[in-house]
């Protein structure tokens, strides 16, 4: 097996005194993609913010592929091909869709490029190019957001909660993106707390629970073993 | 009369409309739910209505009387008393004094001069945080922090009670002990109107439920009807079969506390596999009045 | 008519330099959320760097410009986000506000240190250039800055919408965190605002020297008119400020040109800039309450009762002895101390408690004291009174702000302090242009208190008194109510606190007490001036405190004593004068962050002593005798969080005389 694109050992993260994340293991091959779910609080998004360098590990180790980047800055680690969708509306709401564009050029894609791929996928962006992002409907936003998966070709890309907040149709729409991307080559780690449309894309799936994973394999067996988990688990 | 009014409120931050032509109502003596996927604009609902953000278009009338213009303080003069989603408590004070705080600026001037130890160490008896009364407020837990914010907010004697996800950081004996606290507050001739994830709590408890998606009242109704509205399903769960795409955080209660859907081509992973419980649905406390 | 045209065009060139700075200003602040009161003094600094090149070193001047507007300007500026301001934009107002401060005493520190007062001028640009325009003249210095302004504008423009970099700049203001995911630095993004804003500022700098004289002050108070253009757009829009620029630089010279030169109005022509900054705050509209930024910061602990009175004892004693024994000029500066200890005691409770900063507490000070030799009835009555007057004069200049927080309420209070000095001291009802008024020793019950040893020992009651009320006060409830304010204002709000009111009475507070030193400061010296309460003074008092920690009565002690021995130094040590700023400045740059200052490292050292080596000593010790014949406690401990409790048990030795 080739070297895996991202390699999480016993990855221990907090806030203040309160540990989040408490020795995680969490393999990604090349080219897969992997559904990490878990109940709400599990610290999914905390590894996220670790993986993406946005918070400081406490210990453990993370590598992308093959190289140790733990402590390393996120602005850096978005230079060199890790592509962080957080939480939320991962745009500038006061800047137009075509500067939030131009900003993407930042990982590394020229710009005039970002905006060719961004454009051919969404039409719709086209259209709204020198609209404020904030002015966007949530699907809109979050198109905008995808772009940036898209266009600058990511050796990995992080998908924090995609669906937050969105109507079920546009979060489908989004995850054919998704399968688009994979299908490309890109390896995905996507983080989900509810399952369903993100294992329908993946290769591999985790569970997090209390901090650390408790179970990975195939969405079929995960789902097997560890449905009431998912579901059950969050109270 | 019901004691809060809130009429086709519309708020819009720049372009993005967070609150969409919403009306609904709390009522003194019943506990009201506000439920809604993550950002379909409970909490600004909250800062509307609390007077910390202004709509743009709408009315909020409270004791029949309209308040909209009013400012924060003044309508909390009124009877207001609110909790907040992420945590505002008086850090650098301890628990105690922070709820000493409180009952100094209600009872205003002269009668901060009134001794209040007796009245803060009931009330936080009545909360169940005696045991921190001495730890400095940024110190305490989440969910301890949120009990502290309503003994805080009990201080003022408001007579509606607006709580953001109070129920969040709890433990579930905790949450029980919280439930029933409620319950209480509202018998004492409260209104409480709560935004709440956890759909247990919210199903048990809540005698009325108004749900919020993109801004909007989709739909308003007793628990047993919220549960069998194919809006609401539709709303949490994306489709009104028990398909489970797109649900947002904390939505998975949904299903536990006996969303009633109906099951039809199950997907390997869904409601369903809290089959046992959704059957045995009364796991719905009933309200205790 | 050509007259006319002639104060227009003034009014342009002057208003083209503000906006140059103002927009400099605003760049800087919406990027990193810093407000940089400092801006002008920057500019100040390059001026004298431009005339050290171009004049005393002979460079022609395009080099001499080269290497101050796109050299050390722009590295100044790069320095300055990196070290001194980075992450000050997301932390409290008051902090941000004390640390350019600071930057901004260091920086007049620094310029009196290197470039020593004397005469010194500054050729404008193009000297011989005249451009006739009808009947009018324009010169070409004055051409030359109207356009510059233009291509800053335009420049400006261009590299905020039509960069990456420019569009990183605006995208780092709502989200850094994201822009870092995009691969983009936020801290290069601030790191070349600051570039170019410090440029900015000494392009104006740079500009106006050949108008205003190189002064220390003078260049550096011209900021005041940036402030007010800036505020004009909101402090974020970039054409707004222009405006603003030009109707002030417009309405300053036809000011300059039509108001009658006799009377108050000659005065009012002085203060135009700052009534401007008055109008523009009191005209923002109100900010909204914003929640989710609660920060619990760590308090100094406060002391117990018995404790403070201890040290009260303590602190009498030692003033009665020097009282005693010291000759009058020495009593004088003690005296001094004691005023300046009080006014810090009066930012204890605005800042330390509040979270407000004021820029001008000397001013308050000083309507103190001049109401106080006003009234001319050196009594205990006159004194109330004195305070009452200037507790009433800090409501109002609160009063049309109360709508406003942190940073507008600070910069409400400079513009205050700029009137009092320019126009209210200096008129001929007050202390006249330069003049003094005579003011009497206070009397007690018809007892004068004539001698200067007893009149000092009557302020350190006074200091003392006002310590233990501070304390009680701080301990009661109002104390906690303020508290509560600083850490949620949003929570006081939904608890039904109404903050505008409670904000004005904090403020007259503050101000009474420092009124209280004023007049009793008055008293103490006999003849009283304007020049005792310059508001400029007013920046390292604050400095000072904050130093030495603006939460506890001691940091205003310490303060005080510091504050009083800066002149004394400087006039002993004449060559290090402008040291001693920088050091203040600079000082208050580094510690700024923490308010409790160098007061908290004490009692953290005394309880250091007091957990690790009393027991020690105690342990040696084969029996220990009575507790209260034990060595004096070192720990100037200002007791524990629950003075309720547990601090009954440990009185002091000292409490028990």
């Amino acid at each position: 097996m080739s070297v895996p694109i991202l390699e999480v050992l016993d990855l221990h993260a907090a806030y203040g005194r309160i540990e989040v994340l408490r020795g995680v293991d969490l393999t990604v091959p090349k080219g897969a993609v992997m559904a990490l779910l878990g109940p709400n609080g599990a610290g999914k998004s905390t590894l996220v913010k670790v993986v993406s360098g946005q918070k400081r590990a406490t210990g453990g180790d993370i590598h992308l592929g093959g190289v140790h980047v733990t402590d390393a800055d996120s602005a850096e680690l978005a230079r060199v091909g890790l592509c962080t969708v957080p939480e939320g509306r991962s745009v500038f709401p006061n800047l137009t869709v075509q500067e939030n564009l131009v900003l993407m050029s930042y990982a590394g894609v020229p710009a005039d490029a970002v905006l060719d791929t961004a454009f051919s996928y969404f039409p719709r962006l086209a259209e709204r190019r020198h609209q404020l992002a904030g002015t966007m409907s949530g699907g809109e936003q979050q198109m905008l957001a995808m772009s940036r998966a898209l266009a600058s070709d990511p050796a990995l890309l992080l998908l924090d909660e995609l669906s937050m907040g969105l109507a079920p149709l546009i979060v489908d729409e989004l995850y054919d993106t998704v399968a688009q991307i994979a299908e490309s080559g890109v390896s995905i780690l996507c983080i989900e707390q509810f399952a369903r449309t993100a294992l329908r894309v993946s290769d591999y799936a985790a569970v997090m629970i209390g901090g650390r994973i408790v179970a990975t394999g195939e969405p079929a067996e995960i789902l097997e073993t560890m449905d009431d988990v998912i579901l059950g688990g969050v109270a | 009369m019901p004691l809060l009014e809130v009429d086709d409120v519309v708020v819009q931050f720049g372009g993005v409309t967070a609150v969409n032509h919403a009306s609904f109502e709390a009522h003194a003596g019943r506990i009201t739910g506000l439920i809604g996927p993550n950002g379909a604009g409970k909490t600004t609902c909250f800062n509307v209505i609390s007077g910390l953000q202004k709509p743009t278009k709408g009315q909020v009338r409270f004791e029949g009387r309209a308040v909209t213009r009013l400012p924060v303080n003044r309508r909390a003069r009124r009877g207001m008393g609110r909790t907040f989603q992420r945590l505002e408590a008086f850090g650098s004070l301890t628990v105690r004094e922070n709820v000493r705080v409180a009952f100094d600026i209600h009872r205003g001037v002269l009668g901060m001069l009134r001794p209040a130890a007796s009245d803060v160490d009931a009330l936080l008896e009545r909360v169940g945080i005696s045991a921190y009364a001495h730890e400095r407020a940024d110190s305490i837990p989440t969910g301890t922090a949120r009990l502290l914010e309503l003994a805080r907010c009990l201080a003022g004697e408001p007579s509606l009670l607006l709580l953001d996800e109070p129920s969040s950081g709890l433990d579930e004996s905790e949450t029980d002990a919280f439930g029933d606290l409620l319950a209480e507050l509202a018998q004492e001739g409260r209104a409480v109107l709560m935004v709440e994830h956890d759909m247990d709590l919210v199903m048990s408890v809540c005698d009325d439920i108004h749900v919020l998606d993109f801004g909007s009242v989709i739909a308003s109704g007793a628990p047993s009807d919220i549960r069998r509205d194919a809006a609401v399903q539709k709303a949490y769960l994306g489709y009104s079969d028990s398909d489970d795409d797109g649900l947002p955080a904390g939505a998975g209660h949904v299903g536990r506390g006996g969303v009633d859907v109906t099951r039809t081509d199950l997907p390997p992973v869904g409601v369903d596999d809290m089959g046992d419980e959704t059957t045995v649905l009364p796991a719905v406390r009933e309200p205790i009045r | 008519m050509s007259t006319f045209l002639a104060f227009t065009i003034f009014g342009l060139f002057s208003g083209a330099a503000y906006a140059i700075a103002a927009s400099g200003l605003v760049l800087t602040y919406t990027t990193t959320r810093v407000f940089n009161i400092a801006h002008g003094a920057l500019g100040m600094v390059m001026s004298f760097l431009f005339w050290d090149f171009s004049v005393r070193q002979g460079m022609p001047t395009w080099l001499a410009l080269v290497l101050v507007l796109l050299v050390v300007a722009p590295a100044v500026g790069w320095f300055l986000q990196r070290f001194v301001c980075r992450g000050l934009g997301e932390g409290p107002v008051s902090v941000s506000l004390v640390v350019t401060v600071g930057l901004l005493v260091g920086c007049i520190g620094l310029a009196t240190q290197v470039w020593k007062p004397e005469a010194r001028s500054v050729m404008p640009f193009l000297p011989d250039t005249r451009v006739q325009l009808g009947s009018i003249t324009v010169t070409g210095h004055q051409l030359i800055t109207i356009l510059l302004s233009a291509v800053v504008a335009a420049g400006l423009f261009l590299l905020l919408n039509r960069t990456r970099i420019g569009t990183a700049m605006r995208a780092s203001v709502d989200n850094p965190e994201l822009l870092k995911l995009f691969g983009g630095r936020p801290d290069t993004a601030a790191a070349l605002s600051w570039a170019i804003g410090t440029s900015l500022a000494a392009l104006a700098g740079v500009l106006l020297v050949s108008q205003v004289g190189l002064d220390y002050y003078a260049l550096t108070l011209l900021v005041i008119n940036a402030y007010a253009a800036a505020m004009f757009g909101r402090l974020k829009s970039l054409p707004m400020t222009f405006v603003g620029a030009m109707v002030l630089g417009l309405s300053t010279s036809y000011a300059s040109g039509y108001l009658p030169t006799e009377g108050i109005f000659n005065s009012v022509r002085n203060v135009m800039p700052a009534l401007f900054l008055f109008a523009v705050i009191v005209a923002l509209p109100q900010a909204q309450l914003r929640i989710g930024q609660v920060k619990g910061s760590v308090a100094a602990p406060v002391p117990s009762t018995p404790k403070a009175l201890a040290w009260g004892a303590v602190l009498l004693g030692v003033v009665a002895m020097l009282s005693g024994s010291m000759s009058t000029a020495n009593l004088l500066l003690v005296g001094t101390a004691a005023t300046y200890a009080m006014v810090m005691l009066s930012l204890v409770l605005l800042t330390g408690y509040g979270g407000h900063v004021s820029l001008a507490q000397l001013s308050f000070a000083g309507v103190g004291a001049l109401a106080y030799a006003k009234l001319d009835e050196p009594s205990l009555y006159g004194l109330a009174l004195a305070s009452l007057i200037a507790a009433g004069v800090g409501a109002l200049v609160a009063l049309p702000v109360l709508r406003l927080t942190g940073l507008y309420l600070a910069l409400a209070t400079m513009a205050f302090g700029v009137i009092m000095d320019k126009l209210v001291f200096q008129h001929e009802s007050a202390f006249g242009f330069n003049g003094t008024l005579p003011a009497g020793r206070m009397s007690f019950f018809g007892t004068a208190v004539s001698s200067t040893g007893g009149y000092v020992m009557l302020m350190a009651v006074f200091f003392v008194l006002m310590a233990l009320f501070l304390l009680a006060l701080r301990r009661g409830p109002l104390g906690r109510v303020l508290i509560a304010m600083r850490d949620s204002p949003a929570a006081c709000g939904t608890l039904g606190l109404d903050m505008r009111w409670f904000r004005v009475g904090l403020f007259a507070l503050s101000a009474g007490m420092a009124g209280m030193a004023g007049a009793l400061f008055a008293g103490l010296r006999e003849t009283i001036g304007a020049a005792d309460f310059q508001f400029f003074n007013s920046l390292p008092l604050l400095l000072l405190a904050v130093v030495f920690g603006v939460t506890t009565v001691t940091g205003a002690t310490f303060g005080g004593i510091g504050l009083m021995l800066m002149p004394v130094l400087q006039s002993d040590y004449p060559e290090l004068s402008g040291l001693i700023f920088a050091v203040i400045g600079f000082g208050a740059v580094a510690l700024g962050r923490d308010p409790n200052g160098l007061a908290n490292l004490v009692f953290k050292g005394g309880r250091l002593a007091q957990t690790r080596l009393l027991p020690r000593v105690r342990a040696s010790l084969p029996e220990l005798p009575a507790r209260g014949e034990a060595a004096p406690d070192p720990s100037y401990d200002e007791g524990a969080d629950a003075p309720d409790q547990s601090q009954q048990k440990e009185v002091p030795v000292h409490a028990a005389p």
